[in-house]
Order: structure tokens, then sequence, then C-alpha cells
């Protein structure tokens, strides 16, 4: 997976005021406009036949995308579920940033490894809690 | 038919404030707010989303509060605001063998890589009511195990060395998408599985039960059931390769169902696919034997249930274009009912003629017997 790809991964699956957040520490402040949206949509979701077999259309969510143009013109797109512009734009503001070798570094360092980390904890939690909910059912084999 | 009239604004405007007031309830008592419903009745929320054909929580936990609770109405509103929405993006086809697991069973097999996981279920549930939760009682959080680092494959297409499973195989074509073109019956599979995954969820029941109950017997094994989230991934301009928007929870059940085959082709196990968002188990089952129960014709089977017959099963399945038509009957008819009522009286007035003078109207034979 490419960084940018893995970047907007990341910040699409945190919740978007934890991203504000992180965002807020850094001190990169840039001057930028948003060339397109921030705007709210849908994207229409497909599964497969089986899990694995022809596609079909599942049905639709709601998606929100932003670019924003740095003042060089550097552009960043980001999208992300749900109706949080703000979210959008933030996402797409670092995938712009990120492209500016001198921010890269402390972009990865101060928000997506922390996100990312934080993403892990929470998931490792929920594995938990379900894998205590796991069938033993070697206990019910008798005399064996 | 119903025709346009005029008036009544004054008693709409005023029945409108009337329901707002019993929506709001006895204001003594606090008021229910959308992160509520949203984070107690998740349920009722993913129904809705599923139906609706609109993955949007927060969107359906506001449907779910407005409409009061009626699922039915709340599944409209979502509806019509996924009407004003443009469409972005379509997504990759979800990959749910990278599902994280919250519940995962088989009915078939006992040992599956990756294990029987129970997740938040109301199965085994004594089905008793529980006064505690009329009182204030405090929740314990959930145990917690140690997770176990193992993938989670889809079993059908695991554990069929022999080749005992009909095979999904993708071959690249582009499903067809109601929402951009009207059904045409008979219709594919991709359709009728669209059309089953935003199918009424009661009516999709009762039409399962019926395949078991005999009506188009295809003897289901519940092969795998899971609910967990997974990554939707979509297709864009600007990058070469599909970006992640985020995770979405899904329910997914594989029905194992007797066999299938030809002169040419052996006997295979055959397959039903339900798929849902969110928390949808029951949805995902029915939706499973209908699929299986839609097959018939393909693996030439006999037609003898109402719940393999596509075009009726399909055309009934929607509870807005349903609750719409019956609905629309409380629309003034006034000037239908008024052709009725002329029509009706001529024909008496026919009849009459018709009998000898000293033997007027006789009672008719229903009058008679009720």
């Amino acid at each position: 997976m490419t960084d940018a790809r893995r970047r907007q991964r990341i910040l699409a699956l945190s919740p978007g005021d934890r991203v504000e957040e992180a965002w807020s520490r850094l001190d990169i402040a840039p001057h930028y406009r948003c060339v397109r949206g921030p705007e709210t949509g849908m994207a229409m979701v497909r599964g497969r036949m089986g899990g694995t077999g022809k596609a079909f259309h599942l049905g639709e969510m709601t998606l929100t995308r932003a670019s924003v143009a740095l003042e060089d013109g550097t552009l960043g797109h980001g999208w992300v579920k749900g109706r949080d512009h703000r979210h959008a734009e933030l996402i797409a503001l670092v995938d712009a940033c990120a492209q500016h070798a001198e921010w890269e570094a402390s972009l990865e360092e101060g928000v997506i490894a922390p996100l990312a980390a934080r993403l892990a904890e929470e998931h490792e939690a929920q594995a938990e809690v379900a894998a205590a909910t796991r069938v033993d059912f070697f206990t019910m084999v008798r005399g064996e | 038919m119903y025709v346009a009239v005029k008036g009544g604004e004054q008693a709409i405007g005023n029945a409108h404030r009337w329901l707002a007031d019993r929506r709001r309830g006895e204001r003594e008592q606090a008021e229910l707010s959308v992160p509520q419903v949203q984070g107690q009745l998740r349920l009722a929320v993913d129904r809705v989303m599923a139906e609706a054909s609109l993955y949007d929580p927060e969107l359906a936990a506001l449907a779910f509060k407005q409409a009061s609770g009626d699922l039915i109405e709340a599944v409209f509103l979502l509806r019509a605001y996924r009407t004003t929405l443009p469409r972005l993006a379509e997504s990759v086809p979800l990959d749910t063998a990278l599902m994280r697991i919250e519940r995962r069973i088989s009915a078939a097999y006992k040992d599956i890589p990756g294990g029987q996981v129970l997740g938040p279920t109301y199965d085994y549930t004594h089905r008793l009511l529980d006064f505690m939760q009329l009182a204030d009682g405090e929740v314990p959080a959930p145990e917690r195990a140690e997770a176990v680092r193992a993938a989670c494959p889809q079993i059908l297409e695991l554990l069929d060395a022999e080749g005992l499973m009909e095979r999904e195989q993708d071959d690249g074509s582009e499903p067809f998408d109601i929402t951009r073109d009207p059904p045409d019956f008979p219709v594919d599979r991709a359709t009728r599985l669209q059309m089953l995954a935003r199918g009424d969820e009661g009516y999709l029941l009762a039409l399962g039960y019926s395949t078991q109950r005999g009506y188009g017997r295809n003897h289901p094994f519940a092969g795998e059931i899971r609910q967990g989230y997974v990554d939707v991934e979509i297709v864009v301009d600007e990058c070469d390769e599909p970006v992640c928007i985020g995770e979405i929870a899904l329910s997914e059940c594989q029905m194992i169902n007797q066999f299938g085959g030809t002169r040419e082709a052996a006997p295979q196990f055959t397959r039903g696919y339900g798929l849902a968002f969110g928390h949808n188990e029951r949805k995902t089952m029915a939706m499973a034997l209908m699929d299986r129960a839609l097959r018939a014709e393909e693996l030439g089977e006999p037609i003898i249930g109402p719940a393999q017959q596509a075009e009726f099963v399909l055309a009934h399945a929607d509870s807005v274009e349903a609750s719409g038509f019956v609905s629309h009957l409380k629309l003034p008819h006034y000037v239908d009912f008024q052709s009725e009522l002329e029509l009706l009286r001529r024909l008496r007035r026919e009849h009459a003629a018709t009998q000898p003078a000293d033997n007027p109207m006789p009672a008719s034979p229903e009058a008679q017997s009720s």
C-alpha cells in the first residue's frame, strides 16, 4: 500500500475530532483553499455473491469528499464515509502537506502513526472481547 | 384514482403539531436524543439502514426518532433523504473474508479456522423479561480473553477439498442497478440480491419460513454466519488504486442447500447468500433462504411455492413501495367513489326492473347467511 493510500485509510478510519486534535498539535499551518467541496453524496457499496462471486449492489452509504490546494498549488484529496465536511477537508489537507518533504515526517510521526496506533489498540480490545465469546467444543468431549 | 382537493391546511398544521407533541411525550421525562438512539437502539438503527438502502447510523437514528419508532416510516424517511444526494463513487466489491469479526458461527462445520465466536447475541438467552432493566442497574464491561491472530477465511470456500460445494466465482460482469433502471422481470441474481437486501425483513422472513415448511423446500444449513466490520474502498479518478473511506458494520449469511446437478455435472451442495448493513442476522438468514429459493429455475427445480416466484416475491418486498400504495387509499377518492355509487345505483335499478312487480328485490344470499 502506498504511503498516500495508507494515510487516507488511517485518517478515514479515525473519528473526525481525533484527526482534528492530532492536526492541531502540529505546528503546520499552511494557507490553503478548497478547490472542490467539501461535499456530501453517496457511494454505492458492492458485495459479492457468496462472498467471493459476482458483484451485486448492496446499497449506498453517505460519503464526503474534499480537495484542497496549498498556496504553491499542491493539490490534496480526501474522502470519508459520513457527512463530516471538516473531516474530509482535513484528510485532503494532510494529503497535500504530506507531499512536501519538510512536513512529511512530522505528519507521519505526529498524526498518522499515533492515529494508527490508537486504531490498532481499539481493534485489539474488540478482538479480545470477541475472543471471550469463542466456543470451546473440547469441553463437550466425554471420557476421551 | 384520487383527485386533488384544496383546504384543510389549518387542520394539517395542527395535526402535525399534535404529532410532534405526542412524539415528545410527557415533558417531565428527558427527551430521547439521537445519540441515545444510535448507541442504545442499535438493532433498530441497523434495520432502518438496511431497508432504506443507505448506510448512515446517525441519520437512521434521527429517522427512527422522528418516526416515533415506526420502522417502516423511518425507512421511508431515510430512503427519501437518499434521493437528495448525488452518487460520487462506487465501491470495490467488499471482501468479507477480511472482516474484523465480532461474531462468526457455523452450524455445518464444528471446527473452523478462526473458531466459532458468538459475539453479542440474543441466542441462548432465556427470553425472560429482565425486570432489572426497569431499574437503573450498572452493566459490567464485557469479558476479555486473549485475541487469536487467525484469519477468518470464508468457510465454504476453505473446507471443501472434495468439490462438494458449489463455488462462487467472479466473471467480472457489471451488475444491474435497480436505483438507475427499473427492473424488468425476469431478473438476474445480482438484481435479485439488490432487491432482497432492501426488502422488508418480516416479509422475507415469512417467505423464507414458507420454504422450510414445504413450499419450495431446499433443506438449508447455516454454513457460516458472520458479523463485524469491513473496509469500504472506492474507485476515484485522482488515484490509481482504490482508497479506503472507512469501515461499515455488516452481517453475512452463507446457506448450504441441497443438491443441484445435471447429466454432465455431478450433484453438489448449492448456496444461498445474504448480506446486510449493520447487525441484521435474521434478515441475512431470510435473504439467503430467498436467494436460494429464487434460484429454482436456474437449478431446474419445480416451482411449487410462492417463495420461488421471483416477480411475486421481489415486486412486493420493498416496504416503501408497499406502504406507499396501501397508504394512498387514505387520500381523497371522493370522485372515484361517487362514480362507483352511480354505477351501483344503476345496476340495482336494472336488477329491480327485471323482477316481477309482486316480488320486490329479495335480500342477497350473503345478506341472508350473515
